[in-house]
C-alpha cells in the first residue's frame, strides 16, 4: 500500500549508463515525467489555501495573545509556559491514554479474536451466511455519525428515566443506579463503553477481508500436524494479517487522540475536567473562552504528538518488516 | 467521527492487494460440530445482541408516547403506536431541508474529491513526478492532523471572503480533506497500472488527457466509486466543521441539528429517542443499498 519506489536510476552505483539508455520517465511513453504537474496544480494549489496556509498560521497564532477582537500581539512562548504548567491540559491527555485503551487496545484485541471465530470456526462450520451477518451487526456502530451515537447511549444512560437505570431496577439492582455520565468517577469510563461499542466493528471487517488471503490448505495442514486452535491462531491468523494490524492501531490512534464528537455530545468534557480531550480543550478554548492564541498552542501540542506517534509507529514497522526479511 | 474514515479507508487499501484465494473453496467442510463450537457460536451471538440493544431501543422507544414510556418504561413494546415524537422533531429541525443539505454537501464532495484524487494520482502515480513520494506525505497531513489546527485560520479566511456559514465553506474544506486519502489510495494503485494498455493508448496516439478519461478511469471505476461511496458517509458524519461554519439554521447538516438540538432541555425521552431515529436512519439505508458495491469492490481488488 505504499509508493512503490522510485526508479533510482541514476543515484544507484553503475546506475548512470542504464539511466541513459532508460531516463527516467512516467508509465506512458515517450510523455516526460514534467509533463504531469499540470494535473497536480489544482490538488496542490487547495492543498495550500485549506491546510497549509492554516496550519502555519496556526503555529503563528500559537506565540500570540489574540481574543478574536483585537489584532493578534506577539508574546513570545508564554502560551507555551502556561500549557507546560497547565494542569487541564495534562488531564486532557492523560484521557486520551483512556480514550486510546478504548478505541485502539481493546478493539483490537477483542476484535483480533472475533474475526478469527467469525472466520475459521463459524463461517466453516455454521455457514458464510450466519459469519457475515454477524459481522454486519458488529459493524452497525460505525456506519452512523459518532454524534448520532452519542446521542443513542447518553439517552440510554441518563440518570432519570434512562433506560439502564430503569433495567437495573427492573432486575432488582436498583442499588447500583447511577448518573453514569453525570459523575466523575463514572464519566470516563461510560465514554470508554461507548468507544469500545463503536470501534469494534472495524477491526473485524478489515481482519476478515484480511483473513480472506489465508489459503485454507494451511490451517488444514495444520490441524493435521496437530496444532490446537491457539497455536493456529497465532502462527497462521495473526502472521498473515500483521499488515492489517499495524494499520488498524495506526490509524485508530490517531483517530483516538482526535476524538472530539462523542465528548462534545455526551460531556462537553464534564464533569469539572473528568472527560476533558485536548481537541475538546482547544475547541473550548477558541469559541467559549475566546482565547485563540491559547487554543492554536493546545492544538499545536496535539499535532506535535499526533506526528510523533505516527512516525515512530511508522519505524517501528520498519525495523520489524526488514527483520522479517532478513529472517 | 474519523473513525469511520479510518475503517473504510483501510478496507479499500486492503483490496489493492490481490486477494489470495484459492480457486477451490472447501465450503463442504461443515465436518463435525463439537460442542466447543456451539459455545463460540451463542458467544458471538449475545456478543452481536448486546451491540444491537442500543438500536432496539431507539425502534421501539421512538413511537411511544412520553406517558407510555414513563408508566411502562423503555423495554416493553408501545402500547399503542405513536407518531407525535417523531412528527415533532421532523417539524421542530425541518428534517427535509436538513436531510438537503446533507445530501448535497456530501454529494458534491464525493464527486470533487474523486475527480481531485484522480488528477492527483494520476500524475504521481502514472506520470511519476519527481519527489512524488514527499507530495504524497505532504498530502496525507490533510488527513492526519486534528482539524482543530486548521480551524480558526480558516474561520477567519472564509469570514474574510464571505463564505461563512455558507456551505460551500465547508465542500471546498472537505474536497481537499478527502481527497487526500484519495489521493494516497489511487498513487499506490496508479504506480501498479498495467502499462501495456498505456502503451497500446499512446501507440494509437491518444494524448495524456484522453488516456487518463478513456483508459485510466474506465479501469479504475471500480475503486473510483468504493472511494465516491465512503468519500459521501464520511463527510455526512463529519462534526466539528460543520458546526463551526455552519451556524444559521438553514444550512445545517443532520448530524449538526440533531447535536445542537440536545442542549434543548425540553425535549422529552421519546422525541430524544425519535431524533437518533431519524440521524441514523438516512447513513443506514445509504450503507445497505451500496453494501454490494463496497464488498464488490472491496473483493474485485482496484486494477487488474
Amino acid at each position: 500500500m505504499s509508493i512503490a519506489p522510485a526508479p533510482l536510476e541514476a543515484a544507484k552505483p553503475g546506475g548512470a549508463a542504464r539511466a541513459a539508455l532508460r531516463p527516467p520517465s512516467s508509465l506512458i511513453p515517450g510523455s516526460s515525467r514534467n509533463a504531469y504537474w499540470l494535473y497536480l496544480v489544482p490538488g496542490l494549489a487547495l492543498l495550500t489555501i485549506i491546510v497549509v496556509v492554516p496550519l502555519v498560521w496556526n503555529v503563528y497564532l500559537t506565540f500570540t495573545d489574540y481574543r478574536g477582537i483585537r489584532p493578534p500581539e506577539w508574546i513570545g512562548l508564554d502560551n507555551w509556559i502556561e500549557l507546560a504548567g497547565d494542569s487541564v491540559f495534562w488531564t486532557s491527555f492523560a484521557n486520551s491514554i483512556a480514550m486510546i485503551v478504548a478505541m485502539v487496545v481493546v478493539p483490537t484485541l477483542l476484535g483480533l479474536l472475533l474475526a478469527a471465530m467469525l472466520f475459521d470456526l463459524i463461517g466453516k462450520k455454521f455457514g458464510a451466511r450466519l459469519a457475515s451477518f454477524l459481522r454486519a451487526t458488529y459493524y452497525l456502530p460505525q456506519i452512523l455519525p459518532a454524534v448520532i451515537a452519542a446521542i443513542v447511549i447518553g439517552w440510554i444512560l441518563r440518570p432519570q428515566n434512562g433506560a439502564l437505570n430503569q433495567v437495573l431496577e427492573a432486575v432488582g439492582l436498583g442499588a447500583l443506579q447511577h448518573n453514569w455520565l453525570g459523575s466523575p468517577d463514572t464519566a470516563l469510563p461510560s465514554i470508554m463503553v461507548i468507544m469500545v461499542w463503536v470501534q469494534l466493528g472495524y477491526p473485524i471487517v478489515i481482519f476478515m477481508a484480511a483473513l480472506q488471503r489465508v489459503d485454507p490448505e494451511l490451517y488444514e495442514a495444520a490441524e493435521l500436524d496437530g496444532a490446537n486452535w491457539y497455536q493456529r491462531f497465532r502462527a497462521i491468523t495473526v502472521g498473515i494479517i500483521r499488515p492489517e494490524i499495524f494499520v488498524v492501531t495506526l490509524t485508530c490512534t490517531i483517530a483516538a487522540l482526535k476524538v472530539f464528537g462523542p465528548v462534545y455530545a455526551l460531556t462537553g468534557g464534564g464533569p469539572g475536567t473528568a472527560t476533558i480531550v485536548p481537541a475538546y480543550y482547544a475547541y473550548s478554548e477558541f469559541f467559549q473562552s475566546q482565547q485563540v492564541g491559547y487554543g492554536a498552542t493546545i492544538a499545536t501540542a496535539l499535532t506535535i504528538v499526533i506526528a510523533a506517534v505516527s512516525v515512530a509507529f511508522i519505524l517501528v514497522q520498519n525495523r520489524y518488516e526488514r527483520q522479517e526479511e532478513e529472517r | 467521527m474519523s473513525t469511520v474514515l479510518d475503517e473504510t479507508a483501510e478496507t479499500v487499501v486492503t483490496s489493492a492487494r490481490p486477494a489470495k484465494r484459492p480457486a477451490t473453496r472447501s465450503a463442504g467442510v461443515r465436518k463435525g460440530r463439537k460442542p466447543g463450537d456451539w459455545v463460540v457460536l451463542a458467544v458471538a451471538v449475545v456478543l452481536g445482541f448486546f451491540i444491537a440493544v442500543p438500536f432496539l431501543m431507539i425502534l421501539i422507544n421512538s413511537f411511544k408516547s412520553p406517558a407510555d414510556y414513563n408508566s411502562s418504561g423503555p423495554l416493553t413494546l408501545p402500547t399503542s403506536l405513536y407518531f407525535d415524537g417523531i412528527v415533532a422533531f421532523w417539524e421542530r429541525v425541518n428534517f427535509p431541508e436538513k436531510f438537503w443539505n446533507s445530501v448535497f454537501i456530501s454529494g458534491l464532495v464525493a464527486v470533487f474529491a474523486v475527480v481531485l484524487s484522480m488528477f492527483n494520482a494520476f500524475a504521481l502515480g502514472i506520470g511519476r513526478v519527481r519527489g512524488r513520494l514527499w507530495i504524497v506525505v505532504l498530502i496525507l497531513l490533510a488527513n492526519m492532523l486534528p482539524q482543530e489546527v486548521l480551524l480558526y485560520p480558516l474561520y477567519f479566511m472564509f469570514k474574510e471572503v464571505g463564505l461563512y456559514d455558507n456551505q460551500w465553506a465547508v465542500i471546498i474544506i472537505f474536497t481537499v480533506i478527502q481527497s487526500a486519502f484519495g489521493t494516497y489510495l489511487l498513487a499506490s494503485v496508479y504506480s501498479t497500472f498495467p502499462k501495456e494498455m498505456l502503451e497500446a493508448a499512446s501507440l494509437d496516439g491518444a494524448s495524456r488527457w484522453q488516456i487518463l478519461w478513456r483508459v485510466v478511469y474506465p479501469i479504475s471505476r471500480p475503486t473510483l466509486s468504493v472511494l465516491l461511496i465512503f468519500f459521501f458517509i464520511w463527510t455526512w458524519n463529519e462534526f466539528l466543521i460543520p458546526l463551526t461554519f455552519l451556524v444559521s439554521n438553514a444550512t445545517q447538516t443532520v448530524p449538526v441539528a440533531i447535536t445542537v438540538l440536545q442542549g434543548d432541555r425540553l425535549m422529552d425521552v421519546t422525541t430524544t429517542s425519535a431524533s437518533a431515529l431519524l440521524g441514523l436512519i438516512p447513513t443506514l439505508v445509504f450503507f445497505l443499498i451500496f453494501q454490494r458495491t463496497l464488498t464488490r469492490g472491496i473483493t474485485a481488488g482496484a486494477v487488474k
